[in-house]
Order: structure tokens, then C-alpha cells, then sequence
């Protein structure tokens, strides 16, 4: 039974309030494991009986599942526009994600897959592309692009706040001042 | 008969485009009033035969002629009319037209608000918009003629594309047109403003609510294509960051930066080459992401070379459009003086550092949309860049940009002082902080990522109202002040929130969706969140050019019926496409989302449910984006230079000749 796919309580639903305690004891660990465990049970009785029941999941195993479904959004479809294989339905993403499962279940690692895919497909079935000579550009790009601007920006900065002093205003430049801050306002704008 | 109508409306559209350009722009450097004064009735008549001819082939479309090439590839007899008439733009030739058409429309829209503007301005972004169009229409004309015939006529059209049968279809490439094309005006001011020397504070008032009603469309347009990937993908996500979207994205981003940069140089003179730059990279943007994703170069690299005159075409156009801005500017702007000083810290120094942030953003995205290709043209081997690289690399760039625009709106223009806005934005902080501990742990398990995006949603929305407030000070009654801040800053306000609740959208949904893939038969049912998904039934569905099947769930929560959803799997007549038609219960905190996968018996089906909290904030604060666009660019002192134009128009304009 998937148990994994259900949130997990929060903190706060560890405590016992009384009157609902049926329910707080469902939604805990071993407890609720054992609960969905029995209910599975007679829905798998309830099922075969021709009754409705509980939909099975696609996969065996979850867990397993899981992993397949992260590394497959890592990996391109090689035969769609631009999908990854978990999102694909073509046949070849189907065939790769069975690919997946297989090798992970037989034991490999999540980086092994990877590499195997690589092997066969070339860095073009990663959307990530892996740190080579041929891709150093691409990586370091938005760095260099983020420290050419802020060395522009910041000697800006500092010729903009050396490089034009306000001049101290004469006598009658600050008469006019006076007058213009005087004067009513006629409803500017802010 | 009307085919070769519409290709006529074309060749003389061209031929007034030409005339526009050439006599309105000479006309306004030798300051003769007759040239100048064939402006407006051109551009009019141009926009007159441009829409000719898209009418000749939405008949054309709507009539089933499948004597046109054009009609024959992109529609097909069971096609509802509503379809046929969007697949007007449902590919290459017919989106050219209506990318020249919307251009027209800005020209036409123009012609009609210009009225207070001096008349070589007027005749002088007219021409440049016109030089504009005759690229477009001459690459329609010559390679790309959505009017050529097929003889003999094909018996039945081979349909459009299924993925592309759906109302978001309908509206998504108009808006993002409308908005792609409105910087066409944007970049049409700067050129004029470069030609005609005049670059000061009241010509970034005229440019400004232009400007700003492209990014609105824009905005809308990226939101629509999003929400429309959404439900009719079939599997639930929102932005993959394909090419295609990152074509849309990056004049978005440079727009942006446009946007805030007029405000600088409509308030304090400031940033004035600056704001030039940054409109012509806007525009240009513009043109290469529409190129990008009509000229096929996406799919291959080959697929551009198999035609060698579209692929010449376009880049000899993006060449000498962007050539020439930039050699007009590198000749004019340095003579543009710089504007007023401003301190280290001030409101000026932000918008700046907004400005160079957004910049390096784009310019990421176009390197990593951009990268393959290159590496692809010269040999070095096929590589794929997707959504792990650009998350990676994107959410350092944009976190700076968020948290500075808590601080921007409250700095003053000119200098600021560190330690007042530390004062002012201390509650700001705080409340943000509390915020995004709080929600974290209400919504669900402690996330680190999760809690970052809301403390930054949060911020932006808690420095907004801190900003608003202090706006607001001032003797009176509280309604009155609020009503006396003009509608710009409350155009600002709602784009700034809604940027905030388009992050918590995002952090949200990233972080607590949740899904299941299970097998279903009639009356299986599965639990997801506490949502009891059941099927009740499962039976054929067929369309007018489709068979489909559908299922019909059910869901309930604690035993109380929430929605009855009906998934669908098409199969279109004409492509034999198979297309996913998901199910979605929309909510304002949480989506459920139902789609059918594949079929493994004769009714057992893999189904995939889903929980989406909170998605739909991602395009509700996209709309409230556009919509404090709109009342940015419908503010009152904008309408007043209109109206004082009016009366001022006669005196002023022999003045400007």
C-alpha cells in the first residue's frame, strides 16, 4: 500500500486531544501503517467479491518510483519537441522510464543510470548539461555576465556621485528659490 | 480570386510602407511639412490593405479553400469554425500576418494619439515603424507568402495542429503579438528621439504609457500561453523554459527594465541613452524571438538551413535593424547629455541596479536558449538546456531583483540615507519574517526553500504598504489622501503585488504538489490529500473531428462531494494526434488536476491525480501585473498632455516645422 505519497503529519498532530483519538491514531506512523494495511486487505477482498475498491498504483513499488520520476525529469525524450521522459508519453520515453526502473532496481545508483543514458545517448539526453570544455561558457556565462554589469554598475555609482557636484547657488538663484517655494501650489503632480 | 486579392492587399501595403518610411522620415530631417504630412494617411492605409488581406485569408480558411498551400497544411473541413479562424495564425505565414497586422494596428493607434505630439516626431516614429513593416511584408511577399497557391487543390486539409484546438490558442498569440509588436512604438520613439535630437523628460513622457501598454500585453499574452501549456499539455506544469517561452520571457524581462528605466527619465532626466539602449534591445529581442520560433531553427538547426532563403531573409533583417539602431546610437548617444547626479543610494542608484540585474538576466536566458544552437552550427556536438540549469542559474540573479523592490519605491530620488530606510523598513521585515514562518508551518512540513520564496512574496507585499503608507501621510482624512495618490503609484503598487503573489504561487506549488499514478477501472477510487478521487463512469466522447474517451471522476472530501471531473484521451481524425485533455477543479488555494495515461486493457486506465496548491496565484498575480500596468498607463497627467495638446496643436505645429 502507497503510504509514502500521503503528507506527513505536522508536529502538532502528535498530541492526543481526547474525542479524537480514533483519528489521531490513524494518521500515525506504525499505527497507520498497520490501519491502511487491514483496510487493504478488505478492499483487495472487498475487490475480487466485485465490489469497488481502492485503485492500484501504476507502479509496484512507490518508492522506487519515486527515484525513477526524478531522474526522469532530468532526461530528455529524444524523439518529442522538447519533453522530459517523466512528462513524454511517447513509447520511448515509456521504454526509458522501464529502463530506469529496471536498472535501479537491480541496484544501481542514481548516478550510474545517469551515465548510462549518457553512454547511449550522448550529453543530449541530460538537461543539465555536464561541466565540459565545451560547455564552460554556458556555466560560467552568468557569472561573467553578472560581474561585468555590477563592475559597470558600481564605477557608474562612483562617477555619478563624484563627477557632478550640485554648485553652491548665488545670491540670486536662492531668492528665486525662496520665491518658488513660497508661491501656492497649484495642485502638481506628486 | 480573393488569395490573389489578399497577396495584392500585401504588395501595395508594402509599397505605401516604403513610401511612409522613406518621405516621413526625410521629410522630418529637411523640416518639410508636406513630406511629414503623408505620415498618418499612409500609415492608415497601410493598416487598410494589411487587414485586407488577413480578412482575404481568414475567408480563405473559414471557405475550406484548400487550393492554398497554407489552408491546406493548417486546417481541415471538420475543423469548428471558431478553430479555423484561429488557425489563421496556427502557423508560419499566417502568424507573420498577424505579427504585420498588429504592427499596422500600432501604427493606426498612433496616427490617432499623437495629436499633441510636435509633427516631426509624429512623421518621424511613423517612418520608422513603416521601415519596419516593409521588412515584414517583403520577407511575406518573397519567401513566406501565406496566400500561395496549391494546384491542384488538395481534396481535405491535413488539420491543424490538435495541440493548438483550444480558446487559449485563440487568445495567446494576439496578446503576445500585441505585446511583442507595442515595443515596436517604444523602439520607433527612440529612433525618432536619435534622429531628431530631442531626448529629454516630456519624450519620455510620450513614450512611456506606450511602452508600458506593450509590457502590459506582453505580460497578459506570457500568461496565457503559461495557464494554456498548463491544461493542455495534460500533465500539470506551467513553464518548462522552452525555447519557445524563453523567446517571450527575454524581451519581457528587457521590457521590464525599459519600463522602470522611463520612469527615471521621465521624473529626474535621468538614464536618458540608457533608456534608448534598452528600448532598442526590447525591440530587438522582440524580433528574434519571434524569428526563433517561426523560422524552425529551434526544432534544428538544419531545418534553417533546408531553406535558405527564409533563413538569409531573417538574419540579413536582424542584421540591418539592429545594425543600424546601434550604429544611429553609438553616432547621437554620446552627444545626449546625462542627466542629474544621484547618490550611491538613492531611488536612481535601484532602478539602476534593477536595470543591470534584469539585463544579466536576459542575457542568461538568451545564452542558454542560444547556446545549443551554436554549439550545434559549429559542429560540436548536440546538447540540451532545460528547467535544471535555468532554475539554477536564474534564482540567484532574481532574489537581489525582489528584495530590491522593497527597498526602491520607499529610497528618495537623487540620495537616500541607509539608516531611514532601515527605519522605515524594519516593520516591513519583520512582518515578512513572521509571515513566512508562520505559513510555512501552517501549510505544511518545514521547507527551507518553500519558507525563503514567501519571506521574499512577503516582503514585497509588506515594503509596498509600508511604501504606500508613507505616501499617504499627511493631514486629512485617510480616504482622501488615498485618493489623492495619483493612479500611477497605484499602478506600481498592484504590479509590485502582484509580483508577490505570482512568488508565492510559485514557492507554493513547487513546494507541496503532490501526485499519484494509479491503474483505474469503473468504481476504483484513490485518496490524494484527503481528496477520494472515484470513477464513476467511462464511455466515448467524440468530438466534431475527434473520437475520444472520457472518463467521469469524482471527488469528495470527509464524504462531501468537491467536483466531478471528465478527463478525456482524443484522437484526432485527421493527424491520428493523440491528445491528453486534463480535468481541472480550480480553486483559489489549491487545483485538483485529473488526466488520463494510458490505456491498459479495455477499461482499465493509468490515471494521473494531482494537487496544485495555490498555482492559480501565478497568473493571478500575472493579471494583476498587466493590470497596474493599465492604470500606470492610463494615469491623469498622461491624459492631460493629451488634452492640453489638443488645444495647443494648431500654434504648435508650424512652430515644429
Amino acid at each position: 500500500m502507497s503510504v509514502l505519497t500521503f503528507p506527513r503529519p505536522a508536529p502538532g498532530a502528535r498530541r492526543t486531544v481526547p474525542g479524537t483519538r480514533l483519528t489521531s491514531v490513524c494518521v500515525r506512523g506504525r499505527a497507520r501503517r498497520l490501519a491502511r494495511l487491514l483496510l487493504g486487505l478488505w478492499l483487495a477482498a472487498a475487490a475480487t467479491a466485485g465490489w469497488a475498491g481502492e485503485a492500484e498504483p501504476a507502479a509496484a513499488d512507490p518508492q522506487l518510483e519515486a527515484r525513477v520520476m526524478a531522474l526522469a525529469t532530468e532526461l530528455r525524450c529524444l524523439v518529442c519537441q522538447n519533453q522530459t521522459i517523466a512528462d513524454s508519453n511517447a513509447a520511448l520515453a515509456a521504454d526509458l522510464r522501464g529502463q530506469i526502473r529496471e536498472r535501479l532496481r537491480a541496484g544501481a545508483s542514481d548516478r550510474e543510470v545517469t551515465e548510462y543514458m549518457v553512454a547511449r545517448y550522448g550529453d543530449f539526453v541530460l538537461y543539465r548539461p555536464p561541466l565540459r570544455a565545451r560547455t564552460l561558457l554556458l556555466w560560467a556565462g552568468p557569472a561573467l555576465l553578472l560581474a561585468t554589469a555590477l563592475a559597470a554598475y558600481f564605477t557608474h555609482l562612483a562617477r555619478r556621485g563624484r563627477g557632478a557636484p550640485a554648485a553652491p547657488l548665488d545670491e540670486p538663484e536662492q531668492a528665486r528659490v525662496r520665491e518658488l517655494l513660497d508661491a501656492p501650489r497649484f495642485g502638481g503632480e506628486p | 480570386m480573393i488569395p490573389e486579392l489578399g497577396l495584392f492587399a500585401l504588395i501595395v501595403a508594402l509599397g505605401l510602407a516604403a513610401t511612409l518610411g522613406v518621405l516621413a522620415i526625410v521629410g522630418a530631417q529637411r523640416g518639410d511639412a508636406r513630406w511629414m504630412a503623408v505620415a498618418r494617411p499612409a500609415a492608415r492605409a497601410q493598416f487598410g490593405f494589411v487587414a485586407i488581406a488577413f480578412l482575404c485569408l481568414t475567408y480563405a480558411f473559414v471557405a475550406n479553400d484548400f487550393s492554398v498551400l497554407y489552408v491546406a497544411t493548417n486546417s481541415n473541413s471538420q475543423l469548428p469554425l471558431a478553430y479555423r479562424v484561429a488557425a489563421v495564425w496556427g502557423g508560419h505565414e499566417g502568424s507573420l500576418l498577424l505579427w504585420t497586422l498588429s504592427l499596422s494596428g500600432w501604427m493606426l493607434a498612433v496616427t490617432f494619439f499623437s495629436r499633441h505630439l510636435p509633427e516631426a516626431m509624429v512623421a518621424r516614429v511613423l517612418g520608422v515603424m513603416g521601415l519596419v513593416s516593409v521588412g515584414f511584408l517583403l520577407f511575406m511577399i518573397v519567401a513566406s507568402n501565406p496566400f500561395e497557391r496549391l494546384l491542384p487543390a488538395a481534396p481535405e486539409g491535413s488539420d491543424l495542429n490538435p495541440l493548438l484546438q483550444d480558446p487559449g490558442m485563440v487568445a495567446h498569440p494576439p496578446l503576445l503579438y500585441m505585446g511583442y509588436v507595442g515595443f515596436s512604438v517604444a523602439y520607433a520613439f527612440a529612433i525618432a528621439a536619435l534622429l531628431g535630437g530631442r531626448l529629454d523628460a516630456t519624450w519620455a513622457r510620450w513614450s512611456r504609457p506606450w511602452t508600458t501598454i506593450a509590457w502590459m500585453f506582453l505580460t497578459l499574452g506570457i500568461a496565457v500561453g503559461s495557464g494554456w501549456a498548463y491544461y493542455e499539455l495534460g500533465w500539470g506544469g506551467w513553464w518548462f523554459w522552452d525555447p519557445v517561452e524563453n523567446a517571450s520571457l527575454m524581451p519581457w524581462l528587457v521590457g521590464t527594465a525599459l519600463v522602470h528605466s522611463l520612469a527615471v527619465t521621465e521624473k529626474r532626466g535621468g538614464f536618458r541613452a540608457w533608456t534608448v539602449l534598452l528600448a532598442i534591445c526590447a525591440f530587438a529581442l522582440s524580433l528574434l524571438g519571434t524569428f526563433l520560433v517561426r523560422s524552425g531553427v529551434l526544432s534544428s538547426v538544419h531545418a534553417f538551413a533546408t531553406d535558405p532563403r527564409r533563413g538569409t531573409f531573417i538574419l540579413v533583417f536582424l542584421s540591418v535593424v539592429i545594425g543600424a539602431s546601434l550604429v544611429l546610437y553609438a553616432l547621437r548617444a554620446p552627444r545626449v547629455s546625462a542627466g542629474g547626479s544621484f547618490a550611491p543610494v538613492s531611488r536612481e542608484s535601484m532602478l539602476l541596479a534593477n536595470n543591470v540585474l534584469l539585463l544579466v538576466a536576459a542575457g542568461t536566458v538568451l545564452l542558454g536558449t542560444l547556446y545549443p544552437l551554436f554549439l550545434d552550427a559549429l559542429g560540436l556536438g548536440k546538447i540540451s538546456v532545460g528547467p535544471p540549469y535555468f532554475e539554477t542559474v536564474m534564482v540567484p540573479l532574481m532574489t537581489p531583483v525582489l528584495f530590491l523592490i522593497g527597498v526602491g519605491p520607499i529610497a528618495r530620488w537623487k540620495k537616500a540615507a541607509l539608516p531611514e530606510l532601515a527605519v522605515r523598513l524594519r516593520w516591513a521585515a519583520a512582518v515578512a519574517v513572521v509571515t513566512a514562518v508562520l505559513s510555512t508551518l501552517a501549510l505544511g512540513r518545514w521547507r527551507p526553500a518553500v519558507a525563503f520564496g514567501l519571506l521574499m512574496a512577503a516582503w514585497i507585499a509588506a515594503s509596498s504598504v509600508v511604501a504606500l503608507i508613507g505616501n499617504a501621510r499627511g493631514a486629512g482624512r485617510l480616504g482622501a489622501r488615498l485618493a489623492s495618490i495619483p493612479r500611477g503609484y497605484w499602478g506600481m503598487f498592484l504590479a509590485h503585488l502582484g509580483l508577490a503573489v505570482f512568488v508565492a504561487g510559485v514557492t507554493l506549488v513547487r513546494g507541496y504538489e503532490s501526485a499519484k499514478d494509479v491503474k483505474m477501472r469503473r468504481g476504483d477510487s484513490v485518496t490524494l490529500a484527503g481528496n477520494v478521487f472515484t470513477m464513476q463512469a467511462l464511455g466515448a466522447a467524440n468530438g466534431p473531428n475527434y473520437t475520444a474517451t472520457r472518463a467521469t471522476i469524482t471527488v469528495t472530501r470527509a464524504g462531501a462531494p468537491v467536483a466531478t471531473l471528465m478527463p478525456e484521451k482524443r484522437v484526432y481524425n485527421a493527424s491520428a494526434m493523440v491528445m491528453t485533455e486534463a480535468a481541472i477543479d480550480s480553486g483559489p488555494m489549491r487545483d485538483l488536476y485529473v488526466s488520463l495515461g494510458d490505456r491498459l486493457d479495455r477499461d482499465t486506465w493509468v490515471v494521473r491525480v494531482q494537487r496544485k496548491p495555490f498555482i492559480g496565484w501565478i497568473w493571478l498575480g500575472c493579471v494583476a501585473m498587466a493590470a497596474g500596468g493599465l492604470l500606470a498607463a492610463t494615469d491623469r497627467r498622461y491624459r492631460l498632455a493629451v488634452r492640453r495638446g489638443q488645444v495647443l496643436h494648431p500654434a504648435a505645429a508650424p512652430a515644429a516645422v
